[in-house]
């Protein structure tokens, strides 16, 4: 086993679009009898943005934490850029920045050290411009005190420090936790700008607009698993629409002979959650279909005389409650 | 509405969170003063081995870790009690009131909890009120289970009226530090910093009133600085009264007012000092792990180099007095071995022995700080900039090691400077600082156990403490308590040579050696077990 620590070889190998910047397999830690991780699968394709979608508790930061290299993990291979994220933790850290979702700071430092301590910056030149440039994007304060700053301002020394470092993967654990809308707004255009510029991100949070917004490509974790990963458009296709449209068919049942009715598309497979509502000028029908059953549905619908008619895509938030307390099943 | 209001269900709900505390606390001290006292009963059972021990009393050390001789001549069961256990009783009773003051004020301001509390219909000085009447309360039982563990003993020389002078004593006290402790509460805005600094007035007191006690073995004028010499000056068991007891209470109702005054110029979660701006950037030094270690340290190393010297000159200025001493009390030269012209050297050895105590700490806490950056995320964020864990802990422990080495040739030097303003004898100043800097391996010996400890169980990192405190039971109180060699050849101060009074031979040079090769085989062992652990999460 290699020990972390130890200076990396100078080979470290450079970034290869084909190859992900983040690839976990089988990830597995324990802490006394509770599997934080349990076969965790993760995979960051170099150049984009990726979410890490998960509750509370569902081993979001432990998995960070296992290829940030502070844990080992029992089981499994971690590799970030490349290179081995236990034993090679001091070359992948050189090449990497990270924000914790609740950074702790030196209390009797201010946020300008700490800024400083957490990028290594010597002196003058590009990187001081863009760090100065952030603070003031950001409206911090770099002369106070680190311990009279608020949660938000903490966040924001250490969103500083990573984006200040001219880093090729950005870990972002909940980045934004006690962040203003402003500061949101500004912490969303620079992590597009972050992206545009050829960087990869892996997002960890719980506040689906903001994946949504941001993340080509989202995994989704529960109880220490990997239970949904792939582009926002893939995972969208493998769910399902809502539907809102109005008919005329008046009557419910019109018979084997007759308009195929609202009755037709209750027996339709694919088709979920109907709800019908009678009114004077035809019934109003309310149902999630599966995204794969879709044209059938559009051709029922339209046998039955469709008015009007408004597909919803999935939400981000309808892919995240099917794994978390969701009712529908696949 | 008036100023107090609300007072009467606040105090029911710091006593709902304090009910086990309050328990513990007053179960521990009681039950610790039946003990201690029935153990004494049984270690000096004839009126000729209380004497004996009553002899011993008038020495430096004993009146520093006692409290005043009043009948060293004519030593009772008695006096041995309020001798051995008062100093004890009265200091984990002001440790007690400071941590519970510091809890239900600054602590609750700090947290915010206070704000929500306030918002209600609650009067400005209800929850100080309902703080102080808390403690209060702690410390009155606390008093009365000193007072029955001392009745429930029922030994003749123990009378009713000490017995309780010595419970009011106890819960005066209590009483005087928690006004302490609310003072300081007013001036910073972080709880941490005020238990600090009552802690450090706590300290003081203790200090003061040892080194009054020394200058005159029934007290002198500076022992009435210190409320441990109120409570002590008594003179339980021996020649009762009460008078001084009222000096702890007016002196506690005085520093409770002016926590009142002061709460009353300040706005709610804000200090006396309000806190200041630094640099925006950092010094070049900051961005090395060792210079981090430095800056972060800085303040507290200030505080005990200051402490360490100053007692070191003062207590190396009674050399002069000890030919003083010695005549007064023949039998200390038994007990402290000291005899013929090397009577100066071997007292300058033994108080530097004590002034080592200083860096000995400092070491332990230095390297237990960096436990405390782990548990709140720092150490991550500072490892994953791209330092390497060796150069972190290394550093770290670096930066630990020359602190506790500029402590030691410091601490050398005071006592130095103070034997050489007794005698006016200029070379003591050289040589009690080699013979500080001679226990700079043994201190790195206890340094290095807890880097060992960090890397390898971080989960008891804190064991070093009890360590420590067994290195300077063995130094105070070793010969008295008669310890076994081996107890005694396991504090690595044993192994130290006591310079000047002894000449450097090849066994102490070989002594330092080893434990200079302990100290860094303790460090790399440390080093080597960080390499390969995980790094906790908050």
């Amino acid at each position: 086993m290699n020990a972390p620590g130890q200076h990396a070889a100078t080979t470290a190998p450079t970034p290869n679009p084909g190859t992900p910047a983040v690839e976990a397999r089988g990830l597995v830690k324990a802490f006394g009898a509770t599997r934080a991780l349990d076969g965790f699968d993760l995979s960051v394709p170099t150049g984009q943005v990726t979410g890490f979608l998960g509750p509370n508790g569902a081993g979001k930061s432990t998995a960070i934490r296992v290829l940030l290299g502070m844990l080992k993990a029992d089981s499994g291979t971690a590799r970030v850029l490349g290179q081995d994220a236990w034993g090679e933790q001091v070359a992948i850290h050189r090449r990497i920045a990270y924000v914790p979702g609740d950074a702790s700071l030196w209390p009797n430092l201010t946020g300008g050290e700490a800024i400083d301590i957490l990028t290594r910056l010597r002196g003058a030149g590009q990187d001081r411009r863009r760090r100065d440039e952030l603070i003031e994007r950001f409206d911090l304060d770099p002369t106070k005190k680190a311990r009279t700053y608020s949660k938000g301002n903490r966040q924001k020394v250490a969103l500083v420090a990573a984006l200040a470092s001219d880093a090729e993967l950005f870990l972002l654990d909940e980045p934004t936790s006690g962040l203003d809308p402003l500061m949101e707004a500004v912490f969303t255009a620079q992590v597009r700008a972050l992206r545009d510029s050829g960087r990869t991100v892996l997002l960890s949070s719980h506040i689906l607009g903001e994946v949504e917004k941001l993340c080509d490509t989202v995994t989704i974790i529960r109880a220490g698993r990997a239970v949904e990963s792939g582009s926002l458009a893939e995972l969208r296709h493998l769910t399902r629409s809502t539907v809102n449209a109005t008919v005329n068919t008046t009557t419910d049942d019109a018979g084997p002979s007759g308009p195929a009715g609202t009755s037709g598309l209750r027996d339709l497979e694919g088709i979920h959650d109907l709800a019908v509502d009678h009114g004077a000028e035809g019934a109003r029908v309310r149902f999630d279909v599966d995204n794969h059953r879709m044209s059938t549905v559009l051709a029922a619908l339209s046998e039955a005389g469709v008015q009007n008619l408004t597909i919803a895509p999935p939400s981000l938030e309808d892919l995240f409650m099917r794994h978390y307390g969701g009712t529908v099943d696949s | 509405m008036n100023a107090v209001n609300g007072t009467g269900a606040l105090f029911r709900l710091d006593l709902r969170r304090d009910r086990w505390r309050i328990l513990i606390w007053t179960l521990a001290v009681g039950l610790g003063v039946y003990g201690s006292v029935v153990a004494l009963e049984e270690a000096f059972p004839t009126p000729e081995s209380i004497q004996a021990r009553g002899s011993l009393l008038t020495n430096p050390a004993t009146l520093m870790m006692t409290g005043p001789a009043f009948a060293a001549d004519d030593y009772t069961f008695g006096a041995m009690v309020a001798n051995e256990l008062s100093l004890y009783v009265f200091l984990a009773v002001g440790i007690m009131a400071i941590l519970q003051t510091v809890r239900h004020t600054r602590a609750e301001e700090e947290s915010g909890r206070l704000e929500m509390v306030r918002a209600l219909p609650v009067g400005r000085f209800a929850a100080p009120a309902a703080a102080i009447a808390t403690v209060g309360l702690s410390a009155l039982l606390v008093g009365a289970a000193t007072a029955l563990g001392l009745l429930a003993v029922g030994h003749d020389g123990l009378d009713a009226a000490s017995s309780l002078a010595f419970g009011a004593a106890t819960a005066l006290t209590g009483l005087v530090f928690a006004a302490l402790a609310s003072v300081a509460a007013q001036l910073t805005e972080y709880a941490r910093g005020a238990a600090g600094l009552a802690m450090a007035g706590l300290a003081v007191s203790y200090l003061v009133r040892g080194i009054g006690d020394v200058i005159h073995h029934t007290g002198s004028w500076l022992s009435w600085f210190s409320p441990f010499a109120w409570a002590q000056q008594t003179r339980l068991f021996v020649d009762l009264r009460w008078w001084p007891l009222l000096v702890s209470l007016a002196v506690a109702v005085a520093l409770f007012a002016l926590a009142g005054v002061m709460a009353t110029r300040r706005d709610l979660g804000a200090g006396l000092r309000p806190a200041s701006k630094g640099p925006a950037t950092a010094a070049r030094s900051l961005l090395a792990p060792a210079g981090l270690a430095e800056r972060l340290q800085r303040g507290s190393i200030l505080v005990w180099a200051i402490g360490a010297f100053f007692f070191a000159v003062a207590m190396g200025a009674l050399a002069n007095s000890l030919d003083d001493i010695l005549e007064e009390n023949p039998a200390l030269s038994q007990w402290m071995a000291l005899e013929g012209t090397d009577l100066t050297a071997q007292f300058a050895g033994i108080i530097l022995s004590y002034v080592m105590i200083a860096p000995l700490i400092v070491g332990v806490s230095g390297v237990l700080t960096l436990k405390t950056e782990e548990s709140s995320g720092r150490s991550e964020l500072l490892l994953v900039s791209g330092r390497p864990r060796v150069s972190v802990l290394a550093g770290w422990f670096g930066t630990v090691a020359v602190q506790v080495a500029l402590l030691t040739v410091l601490g050398g030097l005071g006592v130095g400077l103070g034997v050489w303003a007794g005698t006016g004898q200029g070379r003591w100043i050289g040589e009690m600082t080699v013979a500080g800097i001679a226990y700079l391996p043994a201190i790195l010996v206890v340094t290095a156990l807890a880097v060992a400890l960090f890397g390898l169980l971080p989960r008891l990192t804190v064991l070093a403490w009890p360590f420590v405190v067994f290195i300077a039971l063995a130094l105070f109180l070793g010969e008295l308590l008669q310890l076994p060699d081996w107890a005694m050849d396991l504090s690595p101060f044993t192994h130290v040579p006591a310079l000047p009074a002894v000449e450097v031979g090849g066994a102490e040079t070989v002594a330092l050696l080893v434990m200079t090769g302990i100290a860094v085989v303790l460090a790399a062992v440390g080093i080597a077990g960080y390499r390969r652990r995980d790094i906790a999460s908050h």
